[in-house]
């Protein structure tokens, strides 16, 4: 076989990785929507709850944490969709090369494409619920360590669901619980930087959920996608 | 015990046999049940601190590890399809699944008609009870992937998938609630402590157990035969089954 | 035999309505799994049975079809 024609598994990554990025980057809303559904979705807590400051910092991390949640849930539904639509998809699973390298890097540009985001714009939202400045760091780190893992897990259920017509209430029903370690892990590590106390264990298993997540998920997605291309 | 095993990874045989056990099963399973619930209702006697409101723990505990049980057996099922390319393994999981879902409702809606009289609220938010309705939104999540495909074969794959993800989280979902209850709670709910339970509740307590644990088996035989008939529906040896009892 | 009437053992010493709303639910919840699972059970033997009628008919129409011709 010729040299050229082999991708080493670091290229076929690069590859994948920029034409998702490229594809998304035309079709701006999607990744704009989530973030603005993140946003607004954080502005009707205080609507809901009232304003006083004090009540607003004490459940601050939850909200963000559960914003951030169903941001990612309503993103998860185009990750593979076009793909799906166009045959792309089964192209990849037909290639020669492991499921796992393109599978991460579908995965990553997902999470490039909506966790970055939100990591960016959380720390004005956390300023506006009047959390306290000390767990700035910790709100940024908690979410740096945590969108990916629902990136991750998310695309278990987005691949399993790309084939069907209404998805999306099924994908976050069968999703949805799976994110529980990672929101009590987050929020409490924020809560914990509120009070001044140490939060680097809380951190260090939301970073083992990421390197499980990292190292098994891919295997579940590539046999959902299997199932969905039938 | 893999050539044991062997005839039963076909489809007609495994019917066959559900279909001989079903009867011994269901019977074991009204019997054991009358006998037990009789003896837990009547006979057994009262908790010293929680009097006859004690007699829910005769369907509750039952209904609670069997819930859980149910899940690991699907998972069980699940990866065994996935790893020997089972199609009945993937009908398995799809005829266990809400009988599943059954049994950990009733554990929630019994824990909260036990919880009312003793802890003087339908719902706390311990960590038992939260990770059991974790364990009921994870069933609910199999049965509708379950659900969603039109393709028989696809959706028992699906659902496998969804089972094996799902086993792989429980323990990380206990775990997390586990820590999360004890971190948040303020005053802590007088738990029921175990005490050392008199030979005479434990007995219509196994018994108890035993009759809904055959009751289960009925049910998921009755549910697998149903999921087997209709991935199998063109073959010829149901056509000539389903002629032999048309007759 | 630990109650000495029938209203002591629907009474459940004070606990009865916990008590009997825990079994009623249980029952009911039981019953209903058993029901479906067997109508479900009749309703796919049904169809199949249905399927396999039509696809005699079928098979016969088109036999006497090419005999026709």
């Amino acid at each position: 076989m010729e040299q050229g024609n082999v991708l080493s598994y670091f290229n076929l990554f690069k590859l994948v990785l920029s034409r998702d990025l490229k594809i998304a980057l035309r079709h701006r809303d999607d990744v704009l929507n989530p973030l603005l559904f993140f946003i607004i979705i954080i502005t009707l807590f205080p609507l809901g709850i009232g304003p006083e400051p004090q009540t607003l910092a004490k459940i601050a991390p939850g909200i963000i944490w559960v914003s951030a949640l169903l941001a990612t849930l309503l993103s998860l539904d185009r990750m593979f969709k076009s793909d799906y639509q166009d045959g792309a998809l089964e192209q990849l699973l037909l290639s020669p090369y492991p499921s796992f390298i393109w599978v991460l890097a579908k995965v990553i540009a997902h999470w490039i494409l909506t966790g970055i985001p939100l990591i960016i714009t959380a720390p004005v939202l956390a300023g506006m619920l009047n959390l306290p400045t000390e767990s700035f760091l910790a709100t940024f780190w908690t979410l740096l360590l945590g969108t990916p893992v629902l990136s991750f897990i998310g695309a278990i259920g987005a691949a399993l669901t790309v084939g069907l017509k209404k998805g999306g209430v099924l994908l976050s029903l069968i999703i949805l619980p799976l994110y529980i370690p990672v929101l009590i892990f987050a929020t409490s590590a924020i809560d914990a930087a509120s009070y001044g106390l140490p939060y680097g264990g809380q951190l260090a298993i939301i970073g083992a959920l990421l390197v499980g997540a990292l190292t098994l998920t891919p295997f579940a997605i590539t046999s959902a996608l299997k199932v969905s291309t039938n | 015990m893999w050539k044991w095993l062997h005839p039963y990874a076909n489809p007609e045989t495994t019917y066959h046999l559900s279909d001989r056990v079903i009867p011994w099963f269901g019977w074991l399973s009204g019997s054991l049940l009358t006998i037990g619930l009789v003896w837990a209702l009547l006979f057994a006697p009262a908790d010293y601190q929680q009097g006859d409101s004690f007699r829910i723990f005769y369907l509750h505990v039952p209904a609670a590890s069997l819930s859980m049980g149910i899940y690991l057996g699907m998972a069980i099922a699940a990866l065994c399809g996935m790893v020997w390319q089972l199609k009945l393994s993937d009908a398995a999981v799809a005829a266990l699944a809400p009988v599943g879902a059954v049994f950990t409702a009733i554990a929630l809606f019994t824990g909260a008609a036990w919880g009312k009289p003793m802890w003087g609220t339908w719902w706390v938010w311990d960590a038992r009870l939260t990770s059991e309705l974790v364990l009921l939104f994870l069933y609910l999540g199999v049965i509708a992937i379950n659900n969603a495909f039109e393709d028989k074969q696809m959706a028992g794959k699906a659902a496998s998938i969804i089972a094996l993800v799902g086993v792989i989280n429980l323990p990380i979902i206990k775990y997390s609630v586990e820590w999360w209850n004890t971190l948040h709670q303020g005053a802590t709910v007088s738990k029921l402590g175990k005490p050392a339970m008199s030979l005479e509740m434990f007995w219509p307590f196994v018994v108890c157990f035993l009759g809904f644990a055959f009751f289960v088996a009925t049910v998921t035989c009755i549910r697998f035969k149903t999921e087997i008939l209709l991935r199998n529906s063109s073959r010829p040896w149901v056509k000539n089954l389903m002629l032999e009892q048309a007759k | 035999m630990q109650f000495d009437s029938i209203t002591a053992f629907l009474d459940m010493g004070g606990y009865g309505f916990f008590v009997w709303l825990s079994f009623g639910f249980g029952l009911i919840a039981l019953l209903t799994l058993v029901l479906q699972s067997k109508s479900a059970l009749k309703r796919a033997k049904s169809d199949i049975a249905k399927r396999i009628v039509t696809e005699q008919k079928q098979k016969l129409a088109a036999q006497q079809q090419n005999n026709h011709r």
